[in-house]
């Protein structure tokens, strides 16, 4: 049952280029499936951990920079009067060296910063990603600052009997960004339903006996900020190789703030929360575009987030499990009801 | 010596606002246990009331400090009864993402308002410096320091002199004792939310002028904030008073002998290595919260 309606669902996403021809939306429909691999990354840490990280959006960035720089090349000064010089390496690379440097971020931040927790693990990482996107700005022989990173080449897959396939249409694109994702997904599914997610679990819902268990804290957090990030910074890479133009301004809250409203408002610590929170927030300004002003529409945005955390508090994906297994409950308790009650009369 | 000399006088003025800022924020997060991130908003609300006042109602310059502060203090309690009442008692996440979508409905109300453009705020301070032997400091900012430095001491004394004072550091040590003590805790928790956002509208009113008047100012503000509570310890406020001077030395110095670029990033940076190496802040006796 749940497995038809998973690949029922994953076939009706996947036919969607074969009949939506409108370039507008399928390009916000790849943008949106970015963002859905990010916010479910940001999802093992706040869902299935319990840390809010508002300095996502840092992992993210530090993918989409090293994706395309990476690509590009670069030749920069150290000091000391040597110079590195790096030549340009195919994009797939750069996908490679994004997860890979992410991943090593992840572990560093993760490093220090499970040192607190509350409001202070949040303030840490919004500092990291402020840090990181003043350096983007400032570091101009390196990232070219304001004047962006420009040019970044597509992404292209090696192919057995068919040679090298470049993918610049929004179809590929769509493709490619759905197939990140569904590894994404399954991942993240198989972590949480492992041993290492019932610690992370275990963690969330009460420290100090998980502790007491003998779950090694520090470690379940950090490997879980490793893999977050790293999954961030694939979706950056993505970001860069799709748009093919990158600036600091990749590194703005707000772009965090994006991710933590599809988690909540799907629901955190489900697998298809972030999805269907991403769906519902990624679309929403497509909707919103033909009858409201920029402006009025980060209004209602923030006003959204607003209501489904007065409204929906746990999200809509559990919200609706919730409501689903209640009847299904009720389903299943009238017949044994009745049962008894018949076994009850000969008696 | 003469450019540090100058530098220690930037520290001072900058400094007066910061403490403003850090003491509503550590109020607000000490008492209330709230990541308040509308105090940003409050700073750039409180910039374009004098922008109103002064610019556009062509009213007194001096007039128009008092109306921010009254202006805040109103839509800081308006803020604390529409949305964080209701969510007494809910964990500190969800109050700190209703704070966060409150944050980015007014920002974008401020842009559709008043648009992107930055303002200026005319004073009726003279141009011409007062000049020191080696140092210069405009009029402008002696005024804005004398006007910080009058509104930290009033602070100072409602919280430690009055009995609302007394009331909101009883509720700070412990919520339960002190309603149990005839304390209306939901008034405290008004009372405190309005006087902080009071002070963030008071310090944008005070920076606005120096500097210029846009949409997104508040957003560093709120950050570096949140860097001067983290300095000083949750709910301390004179931790706060000296974090402020201190996040200002750092960025003036960061500033003038690192480079310009990363002036901003010197909050981030504290706000770091804090964390790391003394996360209880630098002047904290009270027990973390959170």
């Amino acid at each position: 049952m749940r497995a038809a309606i998973t690949i029922l669902a994953l076939a009706a996403i996947a036919s969607v280029p074969l009949w939506l021809r409108d370039p507008y939306l399928l390009n916000a429909l790849i943008t949106t499936g970015i963002f859905i691999i990010a916010a479910m990354s940001l999802n093992l840490l706040l869902g299935f951990t319990g840390q809010l990280s508002l300095g996502h959006i840092a992992f993210f960035g530090i993918g989409a920079y090293v994706s395309a720089l990476t690509s590009l090349g670069f030749d920069i000064g150290l000091p000391g009067g040597f110079r590195l010089v790096h030549e340009p390496w195919p994009p797939i690379a750069g996908l490679a060296l994004a997860i890979l440097v992410a991943g090593l971020c992840g572990y560093f931040v993760g490093l220090l910063s499970f040192r607190v927790r509350g409001a202070y693990f949040v303030i840490v990482t919004i500092s990291f990603a402020e840090v990181v996107r003043l350096v983007a700005l400032n570091w101009v022989e390196l990232t070219q600052g304001p004047l962006a990173l420009t040019n970044i080449p597509s992404i292209a897959i090696g192919l057995p009997g068919l040679g090298e396939l470049t993918l610049r249409t929004k179809l590929q694109n769509y493709y490619l960004v759905l197939a990140v994702a569904v590894v994404a997904y399954l991942l993240i599914a198989r972590l949480v339903h492992s041993h290492f997610g019932r610690a992370m679990r275990g963690l969330m819902e009460n420290e100090t006996l998980a502790v007491s268990v003998g779950i090694d804290v520090t470690k379940t957090l950090t490997l879980a900020a490793v893999i977050s990030a790293a999954i961030a910074g694939a979706a950056g890479s993505l970001y860069a190789h799709y748009i093919r133009i990158i600036d600091p301004e990749v590194f703005a809250f707000i772009n965090t703030v994006t991710m933590v409203i599809m988690v909540i408002s799907g629901g955190k610590g489900s697998l298809a929360g972030p999805v269907v929170g991403g769906l519902i927030f990624g679309l929403l300004p497509v909707v919103l575009r033909p009858i409201m002003a920029p402006e009025a529409q980060w209004i209602a945005y923030g006003g959204v987030l607003i209501v489904i955390l007065f409204v929906l508090p746990r999200g809509i994906v559990p919200s609706l499990a919730q409501r689903f297994a209640k009847r299904k409950r009720q389903a299943a308790t009238v017949a044994p009801v009745a049962f008894s009650e018949r076994a009850k009369e000969p008696a | 010596m003469s450019e540090f000399l100058q530098h220690l006088i930037n520290m001072l003025v900058l400094g007066g606002t910061y403490a403003l800022l850090g003491i509503g924020l550590t109020l607000i997060f000490g008492i209330m246990n709230v990541v308040n991130f509308t105090h940003g908003v409050l700073y750039t609300f409180g910039a374009y009331i004098m922008f109103i006042v002064v610019q556009q109602l062509g009213l007194n310059f001096f007039l128009a400090l008092p109306v921010a502060v009254v202006a805040g203090w109103l839509l800081g309690a308006v803020i604390e009864l529409t949305l964080l009442r209701p969510l007494r008692g809910s964990d500190i996440d969800t109050t700190m993402l209703v704070m966060i979508g409150a944050w980015i409905a007014m920002q974008s109300a401020t842009l559709w308002i008043w648009g992107g453009v930055a303002k200026s705020v005319a004073t009726p301070f003279p141009e011409a410096p007062l000049v020191l032997g080696p140092v210069s400091v405009s009029w402008l900012r002696l005024f804005v320091l004398a006007a910080a430095a009058l509104l930290i001491v009033v602070t100072y004394l409602l919280i430690n002199r009055t009995k609302l004072g007394c009331a909101m550091r009883a509720t700070f040590q412990d919520q339960d004792t002190a309603s149990l003590m005839g304390v209306n805790v939901d008034l405290i928790y008004t009372s405190t939310f309005a006087i902080g956002s009071s002070l963030a509208a008071a310090a944008g009113a005070l920076l606005g002028p120096v500097y210029v008047i846009f949409p997104q100012m508040g957003d560093l503000a709120a950050v570096k904030a949140f860097a001067i509570v983290i300095l000083g310890g949750l709910g301390n406020i004179t931790g706060a008073v000296i974090g402020g001077f201190i996040l200002a030395l750092a960025e003036e110095l960061g500033a003038g002998y690192i480079s310009s670029g990363y002036r901003d990033a010197m909050g981030f940076l504290i706000i770091i290595a804090v964390l790391i190496f003394k996360p209880t802040g630098l002047f904290a006796r009270s027990e973390r919260v959170g």
